[in-house]
């Protein structure tokens, strides 16, 4: 294992080059192209042997991904924004067809007004289409789960499309130490799913020698059978996640939380500050240089599938907890605070913020932390 | 011999995508995998947990046939299954209209397709709407004709001519009415390397409004009086597969119940268009 200082976008392509994706689809969109750019260096250098597929648009990354990943390939694309906005049609029919399909996405707002900074907006408006969303705080996170990604993604108990979130240029642009494995067992060589029929397994690729069909339609005999065991795979992908993250843990000796939340300074805390992302790292340092022992922070890494139980679990002692969100669900408000409703029944607040790339400073922070100790059950904008 | 579309498949009576189909698997052979756009074909094929294909096939959306069939094919490359054939098949709407830019992609990248276009002449999977490789002067259900419209007001889309001027390896147009000259085609196609469109004038009984026994003979008389042209072009060169005798566009017109509002100056208007279009071809 060698350190090495860099991009954020930079660790997620070199922890690509691992997993060895036969098929990229890409196209440029801000700020998530570094990741792309670094991807087609790799390739026009040989260090990567992959189809670099320089599509028209997003919609074809993800078009180019699903004919390839049935076909038997593993894929890569990368987006975000109006990008991952334009690709929303076939996102849900990735996960559909249960496709593998793993996706970087550096987060970033959505127009009007138009806005290249950060914010959640993009991947909240498809947290419904059936992807797991795993959000990173760190270079050295993004790097190594990317490597978890793909093992949950293709576990026969999952067969999910993934992504993963990194706050774009918080993250995609920060350049970070990060341990980069040269060469790596963790992420074996793709082998397509199989389904054991009467008569013999099939495996379930575009195949001449054993011909299916793909995305047929279902009438309402069928469709929702196809919608419950999406669920319900992906509930069940929340102990693969575990699992994943353990053994890389065991392996790797880097763990994050359970690998769906993590937490800090929990142990003492009356409280609790509940974030996603790279805005989790200017809660722990507000924690560690004011010496705070009343509030913790409770990092959601898995946004789909929600982590309901652990976060029940890490929150029960807790007399208040404030949500503090980069998106906004117009009409309705924080959408992260929104499902924390179903979790905590005790007071919250709910803080959005960092739109569009605004800055949350040490300063935000202390009123943040000043309202929940008051037990707020607003929601109040951080300017 | 290639392998048959199984019967059991739920396409209308007289339908052209079908007869299409069948001459299109006949001979393209089982060693091929085709991505389907949403259209006719692709529902009256593949309702779950049924399938109408002795092939491997995959639907996925409206506009992306193309892109999923650059993703097959780059997959395919991977595996070294460079032998087996890819084949994008969607209708009008998702050729002309939505899926242009897919299409436009595809070809731009060179990837060794053949994608394969079924025109009816409107959105028929939907109802009947309005498309741009709809006729002048045609009644769809979003081009209707009334006291202030003769119906469609536009002229097709010269989609095949957009492909040649973008470069694809071979570009060809065809029509249910000659099963042996699909085949003949689409074997051709499939043994050159490279991005290939492939053209085929499908009258649709229901949208066009003309009994169900009628599909090949109205297929027929829109070769014959010029309005739909054979061709095939590769290497830079042209050739006219089956010359038309020039018969009047009437002849056509008042075959089909999209058309029966036209009066005289409409009819005058398409015969010029027909007959300004083949001028032009022989001045290439």
């Amino acid at each position: 294992m060698t350190k090495k200082i860099m991009e954020g976008s930079h660790a997620l392509a070199e922890a690509v080059r691992l997993a060895n994706p036969a098929v990229i689809g890409a196209f440029p969109i801000t700020p998530q192209t570094h990741i792309t750019e670094r991807l087609a260096e790799m390739v026009a250098n040989g260090e990567l042997d992959s189809e670099y597929l320089n599509v028209e648009s997003e919609h074809s990354a993800m078009a180019t991904c699903i004919g390839a990943q049935a076909t038997g390939v593993r894929t890569f694309t990368a987006t975000c924004s109006q990008g991952l906005a334009l690709m929303w049609e076939l996102l849900y029919i990735a996960s559909g067809m249960r496709l593998p399909i793993v996706m970087a996405v550096a987060n970033r707002a959505l127009s009007a007004p138009l806005n290249i900074w950060n914010d959640w907006s993009d991947a909240f408006g498809a947290r419904d289409s059936g992807w797991l969303q795993l959000y990173c705080e760190t270079a050295q996170e993004a790097f190594d789960t990317m490597l978890q990604a793909y093992r949950i993604a293709e576990d026969k108990r999952v067969l999910l499309p993934v992504m993963v979130c990194i706050d774009g240029f918080w993250l995609s642009h920060v350049y970070e130490p990060v341990d980069v494995l040269e060469k790596q067992d963790f992420v074996k060589p793709y082998k397509p799913p199989e389904v054991q029929l009467p008569g013999g397994k099939v495996k379930m690729v575009l195949d001449p020698k054993q011909p299916i069909s793909f995305g047929e339609y279902a009438t309402p005999e069928y469709y929702q059978e196809f919608k419950e065991a999406q669920h319900s795979a992906m509930v069940g992908a929340k102990q693969v996640i575990k699992d994943v993250h353990d053994e890389f843990a065991k392996k790797y000796g880097r763990k994050y939380g359970n690998g769906l939340v993590d937490t800090y300074n929990m142990k003492t805390a009356k409280h609790a500050i509940i974030t996603m992302g790279s805005v989790a790292g200017t809660i722990r340092h507000f924690i560690e240089t004011e010496k705070i022992k009343d509030v913790g922070l409770v990092r959601i890494k898995s946004f789909r599938p929600f982590p309901f139980e652990e976060l029940d679990a890490v929150l029960k002692n807790v007399e208040s907890i404030g949500v503090l969100e980069k998106d906004v669900s117009p009409g309705l408000g924080g959408a992260l605070f929104s499902e924390m409703k179903s979790v905590f029944k005790k007071p919250m607040a709910s803080f959005i913020g960092g739109l569009g790339g605004r800055d949350i400073t040490l300063d935000h922070l202390k009123n943040v932390f000043d309202s929940i100790r008051t037990k707020s059950e607003k929601t109040e904008w951080i300017w | 011999m290639g392998e048959e579309f199984y019967q059991g498949h739920t396409s209308c009576a007289g339908c052209p995508a079908a007869i299409a189909i069948r001459h299109i698997l006949q001979a393209a052979g089982k060693d091929v995998v085709i991505s389907n756009a949403t259209s006719c074909s692709e529902i009256f094929s593949s309702a779950y947990p049924n399938t109408a294909w002795p092939v491997p096939y995959i639907h996925v959306a409206f506009e992306c046939a193309a892109a999923v069939a650059g993703g097959i094919e780059a997959a395919l490359k991977k595996l070294g299954k460079e032998k087996t054939k890819v084949i994008a098949l969607a209708g009008d709407g998702g050729t002309y209209d939505i899926g242009l830019q897919a299409l436009s992609g595809m070809v731009d990248r060179g990837h060794d397709v053949l994608y394969i276009c079924y025109d009816n002449e409107c959105y028929a999977n939907t109802g009947i709407q309005r498309s741009s490789a709809t006729m002048f002067g045609a009644w769809t259900t979003t081009s209707p004709s009334g006291s202030k419209s003769v119906g469609n007001q536009t002229f097709k889309k010269p989609i095949a001519e957009m492909m040649i001027a973008q470069g694809a390896a071979y570009v060809a147009t065809s029509s249910i009415a000659y099963p042996m000259d699909i085949q003949a085609k689409v074997k051709k196609a499939l043994s050159i390397k490279g991005p290939k469109f492939l053209l085929i004038h499908a009258p649709c009984p229901l949208a066009w409004r003309f009994e169900s026994s009628q599909t090949v003979d109205i297929a027929k008389l829109a070769v014959e009086t010029g309005l739909w042209c054979m061709f095939e072009y590769e290497n830079g060169k042209r050739t006219i597969t089956i010359k038309p005798s020039m018969r009047p566009v009437e002849d056509y017109i008042k075959t089909q119940g999209r058309f029966k509002h036209l009066k005289a100056p409409e009819i005058a208007k398409i015969q010029e268009h027909v007959n300004g279009f083949w001028k032009k071809l022989k001045s290439e």
